[in-house]
């Protein structure tokens, strides 16, 4: 066990620097010039222009920013944005609301999602599973953001139960109707892996045998039944939480929460590409480690995956 | 203001009425009632606004969501008045000039900074000199270059050599006098905006710090500034200007999509807009009812040419220009398309702009697909039969400019295609690096409210935002005469004479002018906006709760 973490964490370092190559080349691949575009409509003042160039490290060979960037990033420094600002302040402002987001979001799927599932998968053919089934499909086939616009309309405009966008992104209360549009895709998806994985393992010999023994039927399907189903979904879930998080981006917009999602398009619009590379650099991270920890629960979930 | 909608007098017949009920009502009625109008003068509201993209340093805010913050935390000599877009003097008792090129100004006295201390000559000297020094880093440091001595501290390569700039002398703690390098007539319009405002003491020690918690001597105080969140600030009490706010404060709060705040002001939780997005311009009158602001602002929508492209060089292409102008159907556009949020033009000057006069495009803005035809089978065609128009994709942008190849290709028989690209970023870069093939979108955004900055920061020969590169001596020779008139009216009316000429060249096509489409929440009245295209923040009245 200890091996494999430490074969998976080296594994990380060709990835993290991959995607740090990538989009660090991407966002310097961007046309127009971050200085000039300071400068909106009117034509830049070339001696500014020149001495922003400058500063900001632009007027230097592309590989040779890139060395720069590297060597910053690894002595921990994400340089800072346009106005001066550290970019890892942004990071540190944003990131927080963006995770208690998507955590809600994610806890909403988990719990909403296995539990439709766990019972529509036990009653399968049966009306229950039926109309998960359609109701799955429906929210699966909507765009995040149509289902915001909706939510939107019907809470806020037409039942006045919430402000139509969040008024403190630090509140978590206000934060769950944005949570809800957030996960309701991953939540259909949850819902349809669990109840797909109860229906076949349900058919399983130990499950034959754990009812033969005459366990409680509570423990058979806790333990036996869902503890074996749980795989898929882990898995699922695993690379869900990274998708939540750059997913933001849409339903941060249409709620106005200030997290990942609205730091970066800001950045992304006035090509500021420290800032945005930040934030994938930030964002390569959680993913890589929410993958780690999926791996490990496999062998929680399932002993008979061993790992050397 | 010519173009004021309906919309403004039933909103100003609505605000009498709302008056004459609070008089009425008097105090501890049964309060809270929507059209209570009773004013709470230490009442704050919130404005939809956007993250700020530099430090707030009157100098380096060149866009809108710094850019209303600077206007609301500093005062410079001078202003222009919101109901007319007439020069007033705020810090400056008066300013003076025989000659154009040497300028004489004396403060009034009684103005202090929000930390207490005095604004005097030097507070101006010094900001200027230290704002248009290349190594300062400020955004609108070319905004100095017609004092004598900025080859000094802002040379087009290189470092400054010197610190100050030689055209300006503080003769005492109330007068200071200005040196041009040579004369513009209308340099008092342009201290009216942000880069010529004063700076204190406080601000030399640590410019980057002062940024980030500026101190001003306008009407409101800064208070805080949460990154991408809000920045609040709070009226000043000791404020010496003309315009004292009606109000206790500001919190400008940031929102990314104009959707989202357009639902927030319908259910009054933002009370004033900045614009309706494109998406609910169709339904916000009926939305907002009398809350809804419609009205003139100086800027300007074109489409101009690529006169730089070997095809369009000919003399004669000037009526073939002139022919594709009378092909677009304005009218119908900006109704349909545009849903009424702009003002089809007819001249190259926005309304509301000193020295604008109507009607100067004349007859080549006016619909005409007969006359069309004829003037470009004259001109000898359009290069190819084909026309493109560059624009950016990221501005709404693309109804508009398909509307106008469509009414250009039924008109005339031209070929006429948009030309999109990703953003304005590459668009920009394109129409800088002259490579677009026939025409681009272009648009103006008043600096000031004076014919000369529509015509000769964009027509002139060299100018920086003459796109189309667009060079005719006259137009020069008569721009030169009118910087060197020595009455601002002088100046106007010598532009006019200038911008004659662009109707007979047509460098670019006028299309609309830009309108105001905002409104307010039922928290707020006396919302007005000014040319600029921003609320008189200072007028709002918060009603009592």
């Amino acid at each position: 066990m200890g091996r494999f973490v430490a074969r998976r964490l080296l594994q990380m370092i060709p990835v993290f620097l991959g995607t740090v190559t990538l989009i660090f080349l991407m966002t310097r691949a961007l046309p127009g010039d971050p200085a000039a575009a300071m400068w909106g409509d009117k034509a830049a003042d070339p001696a500014q222009l020149a001495a922003f160039r400058h500063k900001m490290g632009l007027d230097v060979p592309w590989y040779e920013q890139y060395y720069n960037y590297m060597v910053d990033l690894f002595q921990g420094k994400f340089g800072t944005t346009m106005s001066g600002r550290p970019v890892i302040e942004v990071i540190s402002d944003a990131l927080p609301v963006t995770v208690r987001l998507a955590l809600l979001a994610f806890a909403i799927e988990i719990v909403l999602g296995v539990a439709i599932g766990l019972f529509a998968g036990l009653r399968r053919g049966k009306a229950f599973d039926k109309s998960t089934l359609i109701l799955t499909l429906l929210l699966i086939s909507i765009p995040v953001p149509v289902l915001g616009f909706i939510f939107q309309n019907v809470f806020s405009t037409q039942l006045g139960w919430v402000t139509p966008t969040v008024q403190d992104s630090e509140n978590l209360g206000q934060l769950v109707l944005p949570a809800i549009v957030l996960g309701s895709l991953s939540l259909a998806y949850v819902a349809r892996l669990t109840r797909t994985s109860i229906a076949e393992n349900i058919k399983a010999d130990y499950m034959r045998t754990a009812v033969a023994k005459g366990l409680p039927k509570r423990r058979v399907i806790g333990t036996h039944l869902l503890r074996n189903s749980m795989i898929p979904v882990v898995t699922f879930l695993g690379t869900d939480l990274g998708a939540l998080m750059g997913g933001a981006i849409v339903t941060e917009g249409i709620f106005n929460v200030k997290g990942v999602g609205n730091a970066l398009y800001h950045a992304i619009n006035l090509n500021e590409g420290a800032t945005v590379s930040g934030f994938v650099v930030v964002l390569v991270l959680i993913y890589l480690a929410a993958s780690l920890i999926v791996d490990l629960l496999y062998a929680v979930l399932d002993p008979r995956i061993r790992y050397a | 203001m010519r173009g004021a909608s309906q919309a403004k007098w039933v909103v100003a017949a609505v605000a009498v009425a709302l008056a004459a009920t609070a008089c009425g009502s008097n105090g501890a009625s049964s309060g809270g009632a929507a059209n209570d109008a009773a004013v709470n003068a230490t009442g704050t509201f919130s404005y939809q606004s956007s993250e700020p993209q530099n430090p707030l340093q009157p100098a380096n805010a060149m866009e809108v969501g710094g850019g209303r913050i600077i206007k609301q935390l500093f005062k410079g000599l001078v202003d222009y008045d919101p109901a007319d877009g007439k020069l007033r003097n705020q810090v400056a008792e008066k300013i003076e000039t025989t000659d154009a090129t040497n300028y004489t100004v004396t403060l009034k006295s009684g103005w202090t900074f929000h930390d207490g201390t005095p604004v005097t000559a030097a507070s101006f000297v010094d900001a200027w000199n230290w704002s248009a020094n290349t190594k300062n880093g400020q955004i609108n440091s070319d905004w100095f270059s017609d004092i004598a001595g900025y080859d000094a501290v802002h040379p087009e390569k290189g470092d400054p050599t010197a610190e100050t700039m030689s055209g300006l002398k503080v003769v005492d703690d109330t007068h200071f006098t200005i040196q041009l390098t040579g004369p513009v007539s209308y340099f008092q319009y342009k201290l009216g905006y942000t880069a010529f405002s004063p700076l204190p003491k406080a601000f030399f020690t640590d410019p980057a710090k002062y940024g980030q918690n500026p101190v001003g001597n306008g009407p409101y105080k800064f208070v805080s500034w949460e990154h991408n969140k809000a920045i609040t600030v709070a009226a000043y009490d000791k404020y010496a200007g003309l315009d004292k706010p009606k109000n206790g404060g500001i919190v400008f709060k940031n929102y990314t999509q104009p959707e989202a705040a357009y639902k927030d002001l319908v259910s009054d939780n933002v009370d004033v807009l900045d614009q309706v997005d494109p998406s609910d311009l169709a339904s916000y009158k009926t939305d907002l009812g009398s809350r809804a602001v419609d009205q003139a602002q100086g800027a300007i929508q074109n489409i101009s040419f690529a006169l730089y492209q070997d095809g369009w060089k000919p003399v004669d292409k000037a009526k073939v220009r002139q022919g594709l102008s009378m092909a677009i159907d304005r009218d119908t556009i900006t109704k349909t398309v545009l849903n009424g949020s702009r003002q089809p033009a007819d001249s190259w000057v926005a309304p509301g702009a000193m020295g604008y006069k109507a009607g100067t495009c004349g007859d080549a803005c006016k619909y005409d697909p007969a006359k069309a035809k004829q003037l470009i089978t004259e001109g000898g065609g359009v290069p190819g039969n084909k026309i493109t128009i560059v624009y950016n994709s990221d501005g709404g942008h693309k109804e508009w400019v398909d509307a106008v190849c469509n009414s250009i290709r039924q008109a005339t028989g031209v070929e006429c295609l948009g030309d999109p690209k990703p953003d304005f970023k590459t668009s920009r870069d394109l129409i800088k690096k002259k490579q677009v093939e026939s025409m681009m979108r272009t648009g103006w955004v008043q600096d000031y409210p004076l014919n000369a900055n529509f015509l000769r920061d964009v027509y002139g020969t060299g100018a920086a935002a003459n796109d189309g590169s667009y060079s005719n001596p006259e137009f020069d020779k008569l721009a030169a005469e009118a910087d060197k008139a020595t009455s601002v009216e002088k100046t106007a009316e010598l532009y006019q004479q200038a911008e004659a000429q662009l109707a007979k060249d047509m460098p670019a096509i006028p299309l609309w002018y830009y309108k105001t489409t905002s409104g307010y929440s039922n928290n707020v009245q006396n919302v007005k906006f000014d040319s600029f295209g921003d609320p008189v923040f200072t007028q709002v009245e918060v009603k009592q709760k």
